[in-house]
């Protein structure tokens, strides 16, 4: 590949999925996007940036795109981003939607479901709909295929294996052949959609948790500014930020401060309120 | 040192178990049936068993049930236990949880499972 076709890309890369991909990634490039050309029968890498140069096809583009991001996932990734769900966010959010019995959470990089289902999990096994609570829970991401698995809530043994307590997954599962479906219940409480956190935030109503987790990470400080004070419109005056582990607000945004004594949360400040930027 | 015996009749199996978790920081022992295990028990009660379930002699789960009732002394409650085996069906992880066990590793398995499941159950 030559200087020129690789800025090409990476500045194509960024401009769609704010994806930044530095000189000594490129060999993720070749073993990326040799299997998409395959697969438009082109040639080589060379062929399809023209493909992409000339513009038009949408589903190349896509392809390209989605290839080029990282959906690793697993249950209960980390775990206390859980833990903390459930022995802090959870309970003050109880207390202070005890009027409106309303909880809404967003996982805005969803990937192929682990996290919104992991957060289902627990609150299934809370019981918080048989006390009458009404709990949303929205997974958005760029990639239509992740969400496609998402929706189908189907895992191999591997991935049901990684991070999920096994009374987790006898009670939540059921064996589908060599894999395991997620429960109608669990798998009802989540609604996908497709959603790229470049662009403005459309369809959401207020938050009372967002998990962004291990997506900030692929993108550029302004990036991650602009959609970190965006999604502190989304976020209710009294709600939780969860970050992922290499991920924080600090340096990027006053929109946020660092819950104490809570690795990887953060609420809102008062400065979260004077922001002009749109949603 | 966390002590971890691993009770399978393949020695491949021992073998690989071992290393995965002697990089993990766990001391080793091994037994080839529950029978074996049961007497390793009596000696040195450890903090991990990773078990198999199908043996000769003695199986993972008639182990299992032994260890808790106290056929190895009254510490027999105290290792964690972590099933270890390719029955992967409901039916056998119900019972192996009602046993007492407390994981269930399907085969086949890699470092990054047994690392999951161990930090899991708090051993790591
Ligand atoms: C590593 S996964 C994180 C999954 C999950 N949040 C976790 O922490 O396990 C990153 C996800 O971000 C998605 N993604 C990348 N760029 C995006 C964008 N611009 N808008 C929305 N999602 C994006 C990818 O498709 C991928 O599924």
């Amino acid at each position: 590949m030559t200087p020129a076709e690789f800025d090409f890309i990476a500045q194509y890369l960024k401009q769609k999925s704010g994806l930044v991909l530095t000189p000594d990634k490129q060999y993720l490039l070749d073993s990326r996007l040799t299997p998409v050309a395959r697969r438009f029968n082109l040639p080589d890498l060379t062929a399809l940036i023209l493909k992409l140069r000339s513009g038009g096809d949408e589903t190349v583009s896509k392809a390209v795109v989605e290839a080029m991001t990282t959906n690793e996932s697993f249950f209960f990734r980390d775990k206390t981003p859980f833990e903390q769900f459930e022995r802090m966010m959870l309970p003050a959010l109880m207390k202070a939607r005890a009027g409106q019995k309303r909880l809404r959470i967003w996982c805005a990089a969803a990937s192929t479901g682990q996290e919104p289902y992991s957060l289902a999990m627990i609150l299934k096994d809370k019981a918080l709909s048989a006390q009458g609570w009404a709990v949303e829970i929205v997974g958005t991401d760029l990639s239509t295929e992740v969400l496609a698995r998402a929706t189908d809530g189907l895992y191999s043994q591997f991935e049901v294996q990684r991070g999920l307590p096994i009374q987790m997954l006898v009670k939540h599962f059921e064996k589908e052949g060599e894999q395991w479906r997620i429960k109608p219940d669990i798998r009802n409480a989540v609604k996908y959609r497709q959603a790229n956190l470049l662009e403005p935030f459309r369809g959401h109503l207020t938050y009372d948790v967002i998990y962004c987790r291990n997506v900030l990470i692929y993108f550029d400080q302004p990036a991650k500014k602009d959609i970190l004070e965006r999604m502190a419109k989304l976020l209710a005056h009294d709600g939780y930020l969860v970050l992922g582990a290499a991920e924080t607000v600090i340096g990027l945004t006053t929109a946020f401060a660092p819950v104490e004594g809570a690795r990887g949360i953060y609420a809102k400040t008062a400065a979260a309120s004077s922001l002009q930027a749109a949603i | 040192m966390k002590h971890c015996l691993i009770v399978d009749d393949s020695r491949v199996i021992r073998k690989v178990a071992r290393r995965i978790l002697e990089e993990l920081a766990f001391e080793i022992g091994e037994a080839e049936d529950g029978a074996l295990a049961l007497d390793y028990c009596r000696q040195q009660m450890p903090d991990a068993i990773l078990l198999d379930w199908n043996m000769p002699n003695m199986n993972g789960l008639e182990f299992l049930r032994a260890l808790r009732g106290g056929g190895a002394g009254s510490e027999g409650e105290r290792p964690v236990v972590l099933f270890c085996t390719t029955e992967n069906d409901l039916d056998h992880i119900t019972a192996a949880i009602e046993a007492g066990a407390n994981e269930y590793i399907m085969k086949p398995f890699d470092k990054e499972i047994l690392e999951a499941k161990f930090t899991e159950t708090g051993l790591l």
